[in-house]
């Protein structure tokens, strides 16, 4: 960027610097390339500026503000570390944490293996209308809003939801239950809720990822004998590391943040069993107004986010060399 | 594909570094938090004249009740030079917004109030004792006013300075479906707890819902549990332990004993099943349909059951455990107070206690908020139709006046009891996950938790 046309030397005089930048073209081009540098900051400036006041300043407020036991309007009094001290030791604490690393079983293990599955059946329809059909089905959750997903699912799960009356209706009353409840069902209900969410876009990353892979690949497997399974473990995960990367990422940083779908079909109960930090950080800095270990509760899940998903970034990473 | 790569060049470095050093030192030069102006003190000259020249009083309500805006509506009516900017939230809303709103530079003149020691404590909110001595309301009932009074400093409620007043006293108890009653042979409401369990237990063998009540993101079981409490003991215990008195303790043989009879119930299947799965409107739903022949709320759902269960419905105040026992019941101002930056104090108290005073106003309170209008108590209240459920309860009102037993709500101890002990502890009390020992230690563990910060 900053390598102008300005500063490479040409045939002109080169005895004094001084007297060359007074040349009647070359400075006019040296400051320009200059400028264009400049130029192109002014350019994303904007969005720095954003950038800093809505990410960066709050990240830092929000360290700020986990040092301190403060209820959001009063003087603060300086704790040191004793709200992270509270967060590592609390049992209540570290089992919405626990619950919040449940789910990313269902937000993203699940999701991106039955993607592979579907994606892997529904490429070779991807080209006729029903293929469209497919698509748009699988999309689907992802342009719905979280909040209307999450009160349709209250409903179809519901003592007299949908899923009971099928269960009911195939013989398997024995089973029913108020899935979102009852303590045991609760944090497997809403993971269903996420998995259903996340599946459609794990299916779309992945259809497309596939269908860039070269065929001649295929056809090479096939020749050395191989069947469908063994072409898919040989050739079409492998080509899908990158996608298989972004999906995992995506959906772990959701499982881990969620916030939506919990607030609207559980409120993180019965009791606590399907609280999560997002919510969690949300009661304790509006309805509690601890605003400091609200903080520090959002600081480590800011870590717990970053540990999870740099491994998977250095692990999915294409090798460059 | 999006190149999601985390490493850090040293451009990007040089940038970051900088900017959040920059950051750093903008926000950690100072503490956060401010002191906040004092509200203007209790001896402050203040005006009982509205005047003519144009006000905008800003209010600050709670959604899905209309009556604040039918109060405002018929306000302006009478005094044309008044208007008002009404901005409504959910309950819970307004309770995470209040301190924020209030702190600001346009706080709301008027606002409907969640807890407020919090907001005594941070200075947010007006001290109302000079209007208290200007309007005459020390001549209202002393036991309307007594929820609304905060010692100095906002330590302990029930005495001292008087920070709000209420639009509406509401009074709760249990409201029956008359045709469901006829059905598992109930011909008047039962004046014991003893006959009122016969009745759960008639009604389950006759495949009836006994209670209907919601338990899901706000413990509703809280209502039935501490109508039990109210009676199991001294209901004076209950009020110290919400006013936050020194020494007042949940875990009396009272609640103790009111959490056995809940657990009771529960494993009675008393309750819906998937209580902890209803909300409070889908409760409110299943009974209009029907679905159940109790359910324990308060007056501000009589006009709407009067209008969708028309005659089929009827209420009554919680019994005690002999027949002719005092009745006691969870009874609240619908709280508003003034806030300390208000730019109209004055015409925000001139408001106030219009609501109170005038008839226009006392039957709009009535007939559309559902609640006793309050006031002084030689004011005539409005009429009602006998046979709805609203004469019901405002009977029962003036009923559990006379007999001085209103209490306030333990949900409202601390701002923070009923999100962070009495819900999720309900919740597991009823599946079976939560002893009633373990119960009543909880929630007693977590006020003195929150009284200690």
């Amino acid at each position: 960027m900053t390598s102008a046309v300005g500063s490479t030397p040409s045939g002109a005089p080169t005895r004094a610097g001084g007297e060359d930048r007074q040349a009647p073209v070359r400075p006019h081009r040296k400051r320009w390339g200059r400028t264009a540098g400049w130029l192109g900051w002014l350019w994303v400036l904007p969005a720095l500026i954003m950038y800093g006041f809505f990410v960066l300043r709050p990240l830092v407020t929000t360290v700020q503000y986990s040092l301190y036991r403060w209820n959001g309007i009063g003087q603060a009094e300086w704790v040191g570390l004793h709200n992270y001290l509270t967060v590592v030791t609390d049992s209540d604490l570290l089992k919405i944490i626990s619950n919040a690393f449940i789910l990313i079983i269902f937000f993203s293990f699940v999701p991106v293996c039955l993607g592979l599955l579907v994606a892997s059946l529904v490429r070779r329809l991807s080209a006729g209308p029903f293929g469209t059909v497919v698509r748009t089905v699988l999309f689907l959750p992802q342009v719905i809003p979280l909040v209307a997903a999450g009160i349709a699912w209250t409903w179809l799960l519901s003592t007299d939801g949908l899923v009971n009356q099928i269960l009911r209706a195939v013989g398997l009353g024995g089973i029913t239950r108020a899935w979102l409840g009852e303590f045991d069902t609760a944090l497997p209900s809403v993971g269903v809720i996420g998995t259903w969410v996340m599946l459609g876009l794990c299916t779309i990353l992945l259809v497309t990822g596939m269908s860039k892979i070269d065929p001649a690949l295929y056809e090479a497997a096939r020749i050395d004998g191989a069947g469908p399974v063994r072409e898919f473990f040989a050739v079409t995960l492998p080509s899908l590391r990158q996608e298989i990367g972004v999906c995992l990422t995506v959906t772990i940083i959701a499982a881990l943040a969620s916030f939506d779908i919990v607030y609207i079909s559980t409120s993180g109960g019965p009791g606590i069993q399907t609280t999560v930090p997002g919510l969690e950080i949300y009661r304790l800095a509006f309805s509690q107004r601890q605003v400091g270990l609200a903080s520090a509760l959002a600081v480590v899940l800011m870590v717990l986010v970053l540990a999870c998903v740099l491994p998977i970034q250095r692990l999915t990473r294409e090798d460059k060399a | 594909m999006p190149d999601f790569s985390t490493r850090f060049s040293r451009r990007r470095l040089a940038l970051l570094v900088p900017a959040l050093t920059a950051g750093l030192v903008m926000t950690a030069c100072s503490a956060p938090g401010s002191d906040q102006p004092s509200s203007a003190g209790s001896d402050a000259p203040v005006s009982t004249e509205l005047g003519t020249g144009p006000i905008t009083l800003e209010l600050y309500a709670e959604t899905g009740f209309p009556l604040v805006k039918a109060l405002a509506d018929e306000f302006t009516k009478q005094h044309p030079n008044v208007k008002f900017n009404i901005r409504e939230d959910q309950f819970t809303v307004i309770t995470e917004n209040a301190p924020r709103v209030l702190a600001s530079d346009n706080a709301p003149d008027i606002i409907r109030l969640p807890t407020m020691v919090d907001l005594v404590k941070d200075d947010l909110l007006k001290n109302l004792d000079p209007y208290v001595t200007a309007y005459g309301w020390d001549k209202f009932p002393a036991s309307q006013l007594v929820q609304l009074r905060l010692a100095d400093g906002g330590a302990v409620r029930g005495s001292g300075s008087l920070y709000g007043l209420g639009l509406g006293y509401s009074v709760t108890g249990v409201f029956y479906n008359k045709t469901l009653a006829t059905q598992v042979g109930m011909a008047k409401p039962p004046t014991t707890i003893a006959e009122f369990e016969e009745l759960l237990a008639k009604a389950k063998a006759a495949n009836v819902q006994p209670i209907m009540q919601f338990n899901k993101n706000t413990a509703g079981i809280n209502f039935p549990h501490q109508a039990l409490q109210n009676q199991f003991g001294d209901p004076t215990q209950v009020a110290d332990w919400i006013f936050q008195k020194p020494g007042a303790t949940f875990d009396t043989p009272a609640a103790l004993k009111a959490t056995q009879t809940i657990q009771r119930w529960a494993q009675a299947d008393y309750f819906p099943k998937d209580a902890n799965a209803l909300d409070y409107a889908s409760m409110v739903g299943e009974f209009q349909k029907g679905n159940g022949l109790f359910m324990f709320n308060g007056d501000w759902e009589s006009g709407n059951l009067d209008k969708n269960m028309a005659g089929n419905v009827g209420f009554f105040l919680f019994p005690g455990e002999a027949a002719g026992s005092k009745h006691v019941a969870m009874s609240a101002p619908n709280t508003f107070g003034v806030g300390a930056r208000a730019k109209n104090p004055d015409a925000a108290a001139f408001f106030l206690n219009w609501t109170h005073t005038d008839p226009k106003a006392r039957e709009i309170s009535v007939t559309v908020g559902g609640s006793h209008p309050g006031g002084p108590s030689d004011l005539p209240l409005p009429t009602i139709a006998e046979g709805t459920v609203l004469s019901e309860t405002l009977k029962a009102s003036q009923q559990l006046g006379a007999e001085n037993g209103a209490v306030d709500f333990t949900a409202n101890a601390t701002g923070g009891i009923f999100a962070a002990a009495i819900t999720p502890e309900m919740q597991k009390l009823v599946a079976g996950q939560q002893t009633p020992e373990g119960y009543v230690k909880a929630v007693q563990a977590e006020y003195e938790k929150e009284l200690s910060r």
